[in-house]
């Protein structure tokens, strides 16, 4: 018990160092960003950027992955900038029956043994032509109350940073904590077993699926309540950030190991990282580069500690 | 007297010799950025050596103190934004953005102008209110060309249309600017159209297909890298060569040029310079200089006449476009002409 307790958090430590470590090397490249309103402009686009990394983990606990993350956020942005604010009522039709239509690919998975890549890489498409058809042209406004949100200046500690730690309470309570969070870690970790205890694998996938689906709406959100309006191509990179966030967090593809503490800590780290290297001003050639460097040495680092661990 | 006479005009030559100072050291302390989105085609690269050329110059002449050009690796929106972001942290005083997005990038230009920056956008432009705006005025382009052949054939005949890409926004602006020039001036009558995809290639197979349909052409008029094909289809059909509206590329230009040596062939080339961003730097640096400036700017064409057309061919790249670089006094005028 004592050996398994201390693995996670070993697990969870190199997420958190790495953090810190980059922070203090932005602080000492750039001193204004140690501000309230430094902090800020650093997080702030990581807000999403954590909800979708959120939505990746529920989707890799059960041992799938999910390729649409980026055309679903652009296409939940869209539906967001272009509904809620004249027709709230239409908006959050369309978005709850999203949520729905992202149980039914879990059943749907689950039912014909699919492979989810494959799934959810047609899944893109067909969620980034109905962007288009809802937003052909850049536009659309942030609803008032959801830009006021966002841009709260919250006393002492700025809003971003505020948002990821109740990102991270709220899902570490629901995976970690909640009935609904252990079945969904049971069925990544070992299905048969968890039906085997009467448990209905497929209820838990739909939910797992219909959970992903909300993060991923509210990532929408969050990204148009920060850029005021929506574009059908908003959020494209989020598929790979999410993914990267998740494991740079201490999630592994496989066996339902998991951290949602780790994985808002991920995607904040993945964020700073790119802040870091245009502060560092190196050529754009090499950013893409060094990004990849930053995550092969933080994984690197995690390979050595497991080892050590075993 | 005489001395008060000697103060006074002591005091001449102190404001005279102070003023150009002066208005230098506004902005000798100034930080500009470039916040680019892209970088993967002939036209970018000309436009970030151009930058680089003119800013250079700038800082070493103690206009401003930097002029740093940074792109943005995956041409995304939210990497865009987070990159404003950073320059806002950077204490930059003005940023010049050439957007990935007309909109997504609103909220960071909003923060940039709430911290007190400068914001330019160019080209690929943004719709935040508080930024400023150098737009290119297509359908005027489109125009214009009618115009020139109005002039060039007082009495008129038929047009044969080139046009771009079907769908994008650019196409359907710079014809809608020709059928409008072709209402002005009634002489004229758009005999055929074909899309040439802005390709000297589908240019020329688009052309050669409708030819033989088509009653005798007077002029071609055409949106850029279309030019060259369409002469190659006439001459292939052997068909007397049209005035045909070159678009400043590079191969348009030699055949031009071979052409007039050969037989005193006329016409006239019309776009974009790449070194449009250089244009942004001067106007960005004009408003931290104080003047007053308007919100939307135009980016001038860069238009090439008979005259004008053995320089051109000098100074243009194989396989590039006619370029041309900004001064802080075209910046002026620009601003002038937009009041």
């Amino acid at each position: 018990m004592k050996k398994g307790l201390s693995a996670n958090t070993l697990r969870l430590m190199i997420p958190v160092v790495s953090l810190a470590v980059l922070l203090m090397a932005v602080f000492w490249l750039q001193p204004r960003a140690m501000s309230y309103m430094g902090m800020n402009l650093l997080f702030n686009l990581a807000v999403p950027i954590a909800l979708a990394t959120i939505a990746q983990m529920l989707i890799i606990a059960v041992n799938d992955l999910d390729l649409s993350i980026g055309t679903f956020v652009s296409f939940a942005a869209c539906v967001t900038a272009v509904y809620l604010p004249t027709a709230p009522v239409t908006g959050i039709a369309i978005l709850a029956a999203a949520i729905a239509a992202y149980a039914v690919i879990g059943i749907v998975i689950h039912l014909r043994d699919l492979p989810s890549i494959v799934v959810t890489l047609g899944m893109s498409f067909v969620w980034g032509g109905l962007a288009v058809l809802i937003l052909p042209a850049p536009g659309g406004t942030a609803p008032v109350w959801l830009r006021s949100l966002m841009t709260a200046a919250i006393p002492v500690v700025p809003l971003a940073i505020v948002a990821s730690i109740v990102i991270a309470i709220v899902a570490h309570l629901v995976v970690m904590r909640s009935t609904l969070g252990v079945a969904i870690r049971g069925v990544g970790g070992n299905s048969r077993s968890v039906a085997r205890a009467g448990w209905s694998v497929l209820r838990i996938k739909a939910a797992a699926y219909a959970l992903s689906g909300l993060f991923s709406v509210l990532a929408g959100m969050a990204l148009v309540g920060l850029t005021t309006s929506a574009d059908a191509n908003i959020a494209l990179r989020y598929t790979l950030l999410s993914i990267a966030g998740v494991i740079l967090g201490g999630g592994e593809f496989v066996g339902g190991r998991v951290s949602p503490l780790g994985a808002v800590v991920g995607a904040l780290t993945l964020t700073l990282a790119g802040s870091f290297l245009s502060f560092l001003r190196i050529s754009p050639d090499w950013q893409i580069g060094a990004q990849g460097a930053v995550l092969i040495i933080v994984l690197g680092l995690r390979l050595l500690l497991s080892r050590r661990e075993a | 007297m005489t001395i008060r006479k000697i103060l006074a005009a002591s005091a001449a030559v102190l404001v005279c010799a102070l003023a150009p100072l002066s208005a230098q050291a506004d902005t000798a302390g100034k930080k500009i950025a470039l916040s680019n989105n892209y970088a993967g085609n002939s036209w970018r690269q000309a436009m970030l050596t151009s930058w680089d050329k003119v800013t250079k110059e700038a800082v070493k002449a103690g206009v401003v103190s930097a002029a740093d050009a940074f792109t943005t690796a995956e041409n995304q929106a939210t990497e865009q934004a987070a990159q404003i972001q950073n320059m806002i942290l950077q204490g930059y005083d003005a940023i010049v953005i050439n957007a990935a997005s007309p909109t997504a990038l609103n909220g960071a230009v909003k923060a940039a102008c709430d911290a007190g920056i400068t914001v330019v956008s160019f080209d690929g432009i943004v719709t935040e209110p508080c930024a400023w705006r150098i737009a290119v005025n297509f359908k005027e382009m489109g125009r214009s060309q009618v115009e020139y052949l109005s002039k060039k054939l007082p009495k008129g005949g038929n047009l044969l249309e080139i046009r771009g890409l079907a769908g994008v926004f650019v196409d359907d602006e710079i014809s809608a600017g020709i059928h409008e020039g072709v209402k002005q001036f009634p002489q004229f009558k758009i005999a055929g159209s074909v899309h040439g995809d802005w390709a000297q290639d589908v240019a020329q197979r688009a052309v050669a297909g409708i030819l033989p349909s088509l009653p005798d052409i007077a002029a071609v008029v055409t949106q850029g890298g279309d030019g060259y094909g369409a002469a190659q289809a006439f001459e292939a059909a052997k068909r007397p060569t049209p005035v045909i509206v070159m678009g400043n590329r590079e191969d348009e230009l030699q055949w031009w040029k071979k052409q007039k040596d050969a037989n005193g062939y006329e016409t006239m080339s019309v776009s974009i310079a790449p070194g449009v961003s250089t244009l942004a730097f001067w106007v960005a640096q004009q408003i931290l200089d104080g003047k007053d400036v308007k919100k939307d700017l135009t980016v001038p064409f860069l238009r090439i006449d008979q005259d004008t057309l053995d320089e051109s061919v000098k100074t243009t790249q194989k396989g590039g476009v006619a370029n041309v670089e900004y001064s802080q006094a075209d910046a002026e005028k620009v601003i002038a002409g937009a009041k």
